[in-house]
């Protein structure tokens, strides 16, 4: 395999500090090619991280890391079309849409599509490649012959989420805040509080998924680890991992390792258990089943 | 106020068709009987032959149809999409109702006479992303995701080329619409593909003596008390627990319902109304459009809106103006 790994951008609130000290180690550690920075999920936690940009960016770039700017999920209000207008018009920034207000000012010139953008088949993927978009990053759901159809057209380099919660919906309503008797514009940034996401349970106990303000993810980790030769050979040629409060250079190195040759799959996913005790592991949409369970490789462990 | 709001009403059968346009729909709007469309549930929908006859009667009583083809056709098998289009503009549908970028892109190139709306189900929330639509496909309308309040509904409408339809009545989507895999976390069925969300297939109710648990999936959605109503176990309506303690954390079982906004909606320059409910009776459609159309004659000729008593067919018998006021968030 000679597929390249991208990180993520960093999801949760995390204070701007450790944020910074995230991607400085990511910077100097990390075996990725490619780091995504920028806020997706919540405009109101903007300004926080703004100052540190410069320094990060220089940095990773200092490692030899591609920086990707990644844009807003979900854009309504002035300040996150504002946020979106000026993202998209930085000078030399390589940026990611996750929205299509962002791809639409991207146009006509090089850019990423992230995976909030509805890319379900070449239809849509063929418009975009003749708009712009050299990278797109694949929505969760998809399974695998969508994805081997999807590979299949040219001009556009495909990469697909191998590690992490699975963004599944985004809302105008901010959970986070809910969940505290409390609405989105008074939040006093509780979400803050969870550095992985808030853990939902069922009433009967069962954990089933993580709120991250206005974001809804998957109390499982997706991990597809034993599946990274099959997305290589359909020619899938880049993997993302999204971050987690955990040793994320240590699990990048896991799936290096694997797509280097130098450990099998099953070696590899046994280290990721004991590297994130706190996760339980899922693959079912790569399987075409229920995104929550555990089917190949997963199932044997 | 240039023109009165048009009413738009679900048709999820041929009979629901015929009860909507004869209590006064202005345009129904519908879908094929299968994937294509974001209601595919079992015994509804549209044939080929049913689509043509419905057409045939709106037509006749000034009504124009909308056929909804808005889920994301699938990899490598796009074909049933592309099928939908080209049939429902052989059979003169007045429009298409559209989410996926590649299908939008096929209608413009391959039926550029047939007029095309915007489904809620592309979520496009913005301007920018608005106005996409328009110069890349030609979108004549864009039916407004309900994440919108409506101070936000009022300056879209300023800077977009399109006319604009709102949800006006019935089930309400917490999440951004076309972006949400939680049915599909749950169940493997994703409503962006398969057009159904919480699918009856995968609904189980278990009877535990003190009791009534719903499930979807291997997932418990709810649970009642003898003397409580069960509801339909639709994930994002659900009880849920955080930190202990259980809450309908994403939504109460509420319905929308728009009506005391009805005079503020048209002043935001909305053009289009929509009453959610293709799953719904052939009744329901005739009572929600019946008292919909009053509303709409009221305030075109600047009369007071009549009083409305639509409780009795709300969902939970309670009902909530969504997003459309800011305190929703």
């Amino acid at each position: 395999m000679t597929a390249k790994l991208t990180l993520g951008p960093v999801l949760f609130h995390w204070p701007a500090e450790t944020l910074r000290d995230f991607y400085f180690r990511m910077a100097d550690e990390a075996p990725v090619d490619s780091v995504c920075l920028g806020e997706v999920v919540c405009a109101k936690r903007m300004p926080f991280f703004a100052p540190q940009v410069p320094a990060i960016v220089e940095r990773l770039k200092r490692a030899g890391k591609e920086v990707i700017h990644s844009s807003l999920a979900l854009v309504m209000n002035e300040r996150e079309r504002r946020a979106t207008r000026e993202l998209a018009a930085a000078e030399g920034f390589f940026v990611e849409a996750n929205d299509m207000a962002a791809a639409a000012l991207l146009a006509g010139r090089p850019h990423a599509i992230g995976p909030y953008v509805n890319v379900y088949n070449e239809g849509t993927l063929d418009v975009l490649a003749r708009r712009g978009a050299v990278r797109v990053c694949l929505p969760v759901e998809l399974p695998a012959p969508s994805l081997a159809a999807l590979a299949g057209v040219p001009g556009v380099e495909l990469e697909v989420q191998v590690f992490g919660r699975l963004p599944l919906a985004l809302s105008a309503r901010c959970y986070h805040a809910r969940s505290h008797g409390r609405h989105k514009d008074s939040c006093q940034y509780v979400c803050g509080e969870d550095p992985d996401g808030m853990v939902v349970e069922t009433i009967d106990g069962q954990p089933f998924l993580a709120v991250n303000g206005i974001q809804c993810l998957s109390y499982t980790f997706g991990n597809l680890i034993g599946e990274l030769a099959a997305l290589s050979a359909m020619g899938i040629g880049r993997f993302r991992l999204s971050p987690h409060d955990t040793d994320m250079v240590a699990v990048a190195r896991r799936f290096r390792d694997v797509i280097d040759g130098r450990a099998e799959a099953g070696a590899a996913l046994e280290n990721l258990a004991a590297l994130v005790p706190q996760a339980s592991f899922s693959n079912g949409f790569y399987h075409g089943t229920e995104g929550a369970a555990a089917a190949g490789l997963l199932a044997q462990a | 106020m240039n023109q009165p709001l048009e009413l738009v009403c679900p048709a999820g059968t041929p009979a629901a068709l015929r009860a909507a346009v004869d209590a006064g729909a202005d345009s129904v709007y519908l879908g094929f009987r299968d994937e294509t469309n974001a209601r595919n549930f079992p015994g509804l929908n549209f044939s080929r032959d049913e689509l043509r006859a419905g057409i045939a009667y709106a037509h006749g009583r000034g009504a124009k149809v909308l056929v909804a083809i808005n889920t994301y056709p699938r990899a490598g098998h796009q074909a049933p999409w592309h099928r939908a289009l080209d049939d429902a503009a052989r059979l003169d549908a007045d429009a298409v109702i559209l989410a996926d970028i590649g299908l939008a892109d096929y209608a413009a190139r391959s039926h550029p006479g047939l007029r095309r709306h915007l489904s809620v189900q592309a979520s496009a929330s913005s301007p920018e992303a608005i106005r996409f639509y328009h110069e890349a496909f030609g979108i004549k309308r864009v039916v407004l995701p309900r994440v919108l309040t409506l101070a936000e509904i009022a300056a879209l409408n300023r800077q977009i080329p399109v006319e604009s339809e709102v949800f006006a009545f019935g089930g309400l989507c917490v999440m951004a619409e076309g972006r949400c895999a939680l049915s599909s976390y749950a169940t493997g069925q994703s409503p962006n593909i398969c057009g159904v969300c919480s699918p009856p297939s995968h609904v189980r109710y278990i009877d535990q003596g003190d009791r009534l648990v719903s499930k979807l999936g291997a997932f418990t959605i709810n649970a009642f008390s003898a003397d409580e109503p069960a509801g339909y176990p639709t994930l994002c309506k659900g009880r849920f627990s955080t930190g202990g303690e259980a809450s309908y954390l994403f939504e109460e079982p509420t319905s929308l319902n728009i009506l005391a906004l009805l005079p503020a909606l048209a002043e935001a320059g909305v053009r289009a109304l929509k009453i959610e409910g293709r799953q719904r009776g052939r009744a329901y459609v005739a009572e929600v459009v019946a008292a919909f159309r009053r509303a709409i004659d009221a305030l075109a000729r600047g009369e007071p809106l009549p009083p409305l008593n639509l409780q009795a067919v709300t969902e939970g018998q309670r009902e909530t103006a969504g997003a459309y006021r800011k305190t929703w968030r």
